[in-house]
């Protein structure tokens, strides 16, 4: 019996990337909402909530970048190229983020300093991700085994969009995750954030769906012909369905259900643009197969993912039972 | 200055510069999580409280350590493929899942038992705590095989064919993970990693015992230090030696840089000093000692080392730079052989250990001193390698993507204003957690009222050491 490793892997790496986009999506989003919190004492709690678990977060996007130059290194090699702006902004705004989860412990004459750093981090690396996204969807030319285009391709009016998309969708996660982890008056503000992000999440949602299938021909056929017409049934029920759980979450004010709705959201988005990218991993030309290494790569880091995914993932839920319920404005070791 | 540098240039410049800012966390809390974890074994075990006070004294400084290890981490995995597009293309089927391993294995074990170990000490009982701190140290170490057996593979490439699309396809995964040189580097590597770590709790040891000589946390951390330095040095040396001669096997161009030699000879001179001009091909005002190279590299007196002249001239890497970084790796590896015999001789004397300031003012100099041959040795394989990134196969100017030249010069003008800035900060927050030394209980004092009022320590207290 033989499997089709690159279809395999496509599946593999499109869980890395999500899963990234799940988890780092809440964190980034509470940087994101940080400027909109004055009090101190909120943004150390906003920061405690997620200070044991930023780090494993963004590990799934080393997985996802690393994974790809192993399995997929021809997409590797054209889509960092295309998106070398939107990238190098990310990895800059993961730096500044990342490093003030400790540095802003360290004083109080620079805290400022570093409560910038987290927001406008987060905010760039979301954003970022955003335009990355927009440029990937609207297609990469490539020319032999390169990139063909120029350097400032990847920002387009969609793409424009997209990031802003991105942003406000990692803040209505930030938004729901802090309903979710803390209480009092600052839960009400997370309630309050997360109703404005929720309506504004959802509309960009409807309009980039609305445009993307008019970006490109494929797209289009993808979405309005059949059989594959029935996911543009499915698949926007499925978000009607999301955002009716956001709604009597939020409405009833409880714990889960609002952040459980709104990663549903984000999983149902990226079925979508899985529908619309499928076979091509690099839309306009380069399919999965053309793009893969060869199986002696593919299925060697293949047994170390079967064996230890499980794992990975068995201590990763741990850790987050670890620090399960509400933060406690007590505990940190700072 | 855009220009006139290439966008090659401004890669491998911007790959320098980012790797550089890099490897000094990595080397750090390899080495610190390791004595972090055996501060935690010994505390759970004898429940001395220095032990426990000084784990949580370097659990701050690892957090700071390792935070700025990851995100400075995450930026070269990303690098690949921004500016090395035609590199990862070729070679990404070889190194890829070796890296994809290192992810798997150890930042994910890494990432999830952290928040354990930082946050986590009244929420889960103190076993699996101490599990945690050892799941990290275990992390880190298997962290530093994969990405040296990466490192080694280029180096030394084996077990590979290459196919028609011009990729690097693995054939034998055993021979590319054990690599003629990885052995050797890996091996080099760690001990670097245990030096750098063991010569900065010396340092700050050190620090606060001339500060305060009668503190217990001090004398711990200094004492503990000392012995990694005594016992870690000399096999360090040795273990440096054995690598050169895997690298004289494997990229003799490289050891003819090192040694800045450009004869081939019989019974070559080892030259200590002088200046390398690879121009003229000649090294000047060169100090040198008769037959030791040939004895060193071949055993022999009469053995022939290659010089740099039986090398075409664009397969040589620069004599120029690691002549010079070679030569301070390997001073800064005898000044702490030095320091570690110094204080084994004051031990020996009994409390001496604890009052030769001279020795103290020496290990404070020292703090910084692994840090510095860890990036000089870098240096040295690194330049070495050229003008290769696949030694002999695939050389650097190939590797670059089709990236414009300002494009890679404003990333690296912002890359070393970003890290400038964080790094600064970073170093200044170290220093202040080095200053706060917690008021240790001393056991022994407890029991001891005389020495508590003032008195010099007695011979008692430092056997009790």
């Amino acid at each position: 019996m033989t499997f089709d490793l690159p279809f395999i892997w496509a599946g593999l790496i499109a869980f890395a990337v999500l899963a990234y986009v799940m988890l780092d999506g809440f964190d980034l989003g509470v940087g994101i909402l940080f400027p909109f919190s004055k009090s101190e004492h909120d943004r150390d709690l906003m920061m405690n909530s997620v200070a044991p678990v930023w780090d494993g977060n963004e590990t799934w996007l080393v997985l996802g970048g690393g994974g790809l130059m192993a399995v997929f290194p021809l997409a590797y090699a054209v889509v960092f190229p295309a998106l070398y702006v939107p990238l190098m902004a990310m990895l800059l705004g993961l730096v500044l983020r990342g490093v003030a989860f400790e540095f802003r412990w360290r004083t109080k004459r620079g805290q400022f300093l570093w409560d910038w750093a987290f927001s406008g981090g987060s905010i760039t690396a979301a954003l970022a991700q955003g335009f990355a996204l927009g440029a990937l969807v609207q297609g990469i030319p490539v020319l032999g085994r390169a990139y063909s285009g120029g350097w400032w391709d990847w920002l387009t009016p969609f793409s424009a969009f997209t990031g802003l998309a991105v942003v406000v969708g990692y803040a209505l996660l930030g938004a729901t995750w802090l309903v979710m982890k803390t209480e009092g008056p600052l839960q009400d503000k997370a309630l309050a954030q997360a109703r404005v992000t929720a309506v504004a999440t959802l509309v960009l949602l409807g309009l980039v769906s609305l445009w993307t299938p008019f970006l490109r021909p494929e797209y289009f056929g993808r979405w309005f012909t059949f059989p594959t017409l029935i996911f543009s049934a499915v698949v926007p029920l499925l978000v009607a369905a999301c955002a009716y759980g956001l709604y009597t979450g939020l409405r009833d004010r409880l714990d889960y259900r609002p952040f459980l709705s709104s990663l549903g959201i984000f999983v149902l988005c990226f079925a979508g643009l899985g529908i619309s990218f499928y076979p091509n991993i690099v839309p306009p030309s380069l399919s999965i197969w053309d793009a893969a290494a060869p199986d002696k790569s593919l299925r060697f880091l293949l047994v170390g993912i079967v064996v230890l995914m499980p794992l990975i993932l068995i201590y990763t839920a741990y850790s987050y039972w670890v620090f399960r319920g509400k933060v406690n404005p007590e505990e940190g070791y700072h | 200055m855009l220009t006139v540098l290439t966008a090659l240039d401004l890669a491998r410049m911007q790959f320098a510069f980012t790797m550089a800012f890099h490897i000094v966390f990595p080397a750090f809390s390899i080495g610190l999580a390791s004595y972090l974890a055996v501060l935690e074994g010994l505390w759970l075990w004898n429940k001395n409280s220095v032990y426990r006070d000084l784990f949580n004294f370097w659990k701050k400084i690892f957090a700071v350590a390792f935070g700025m290890g990851v995100v400075s981490g995450i930026v070269m995995s990303y690098q690949f493929g921004t500016n090395w597009s035609v590199f990862s293309d070729k070679a990404g089927p070889v190194i890829g899942p070796l890296m994809g391993y290192e992810v798997l294995t150890a930042f994910f074990l890494e990432a999830g038992f952290l928040g354990v170990m930082l946050f986590g000490e009244k929420r889960v009982g103190a076993g699996l705590h101490y599990l945690a701190t050892c799941m990290v140290a275990a992390g880190t170490l298997i962290s530093a095989t994969w990405i040296l057996a990466v490192n080694s593979w280029m180096q030394t490439p084996a077990g590979y064919s290459i196919n028609s699309k011009g990729q690097f396809v693995p054939e034998d995964w055993m021979a590319i993970i054990f690599n003629p040189s990885f052995p050797y580097r890996f091996v080099h590597m760690v001990l670097a990693a245990y030096l750098t770590t063991a010569f900065v709790v010396g340092g700050i040891g050190a620090w606060h015992l001339l500060k305060n000589n009668r503190s217990p946390g001090a004398r711990k951390m200094f004492s503990m230090a000392m012995w990694m330095a005594v016992i870690v040095a000399p096999l360090q040396i040795a273990a440096g030696d054995i690598h050169g001669l895997n690298t004289l096997e494997y990229q003799p161009a490289k050891i003819a840089a090192m040694e800045g030699d450009y004869e081939s000879e019989r019974g070559s001179p080892l030259i200590l000093f002088g200046i390398p001009d690879d121009q003229a091909e000649i090294t000047r005002y060169q100090i040198a000692i008769p037959r030791l190279s040939a004895l060193i590299l071949t055993h022999t007196l009469d053995g022939e080392v290659k010089g740099l002249k039986s090398f075409p001239k664009e397969q040589r890497p620069s004599a120029q730079v690691i002549f010079y970084t070679f030569r301070l790796m390997v001073g800064i590896g005898f000044a702490m052989l030095s320091v570690g015999l110094w204080s084994l001789w004051r031990r020996w004397q009994g409390v001496a250990l604890y009052q030769d300031r001279w020795l103290h003012r020496a290990a404070l100099i020292m703090t910084p001193s692994g840090f510095v041959a860890v990036l000089a040795g870098w240096i040295t394989t690194e330049v070495g390698r050229q003008p290769y990134t696949v030694y002999g196969l695939l050389t650097t100017a190939q590797s670059i993507s089709p990236v414009a030249a300002p494009a890679v010069g404003a990333s690296l003008l912002a890359f070393i204003i970003v890290y400038f800035f964080v790094y600064a900060a970073g170093i200044f927050y170290l220093l202040r957690l080095f200053k706060k030394l917690p008021d240790f209980v001393n056991p022994d004092m407890e029991n001891s009222p005389m020495m508590a009022a003032g008195t010099m320590p007695g011979p008692a207290m430092a056997a009790g050491e």
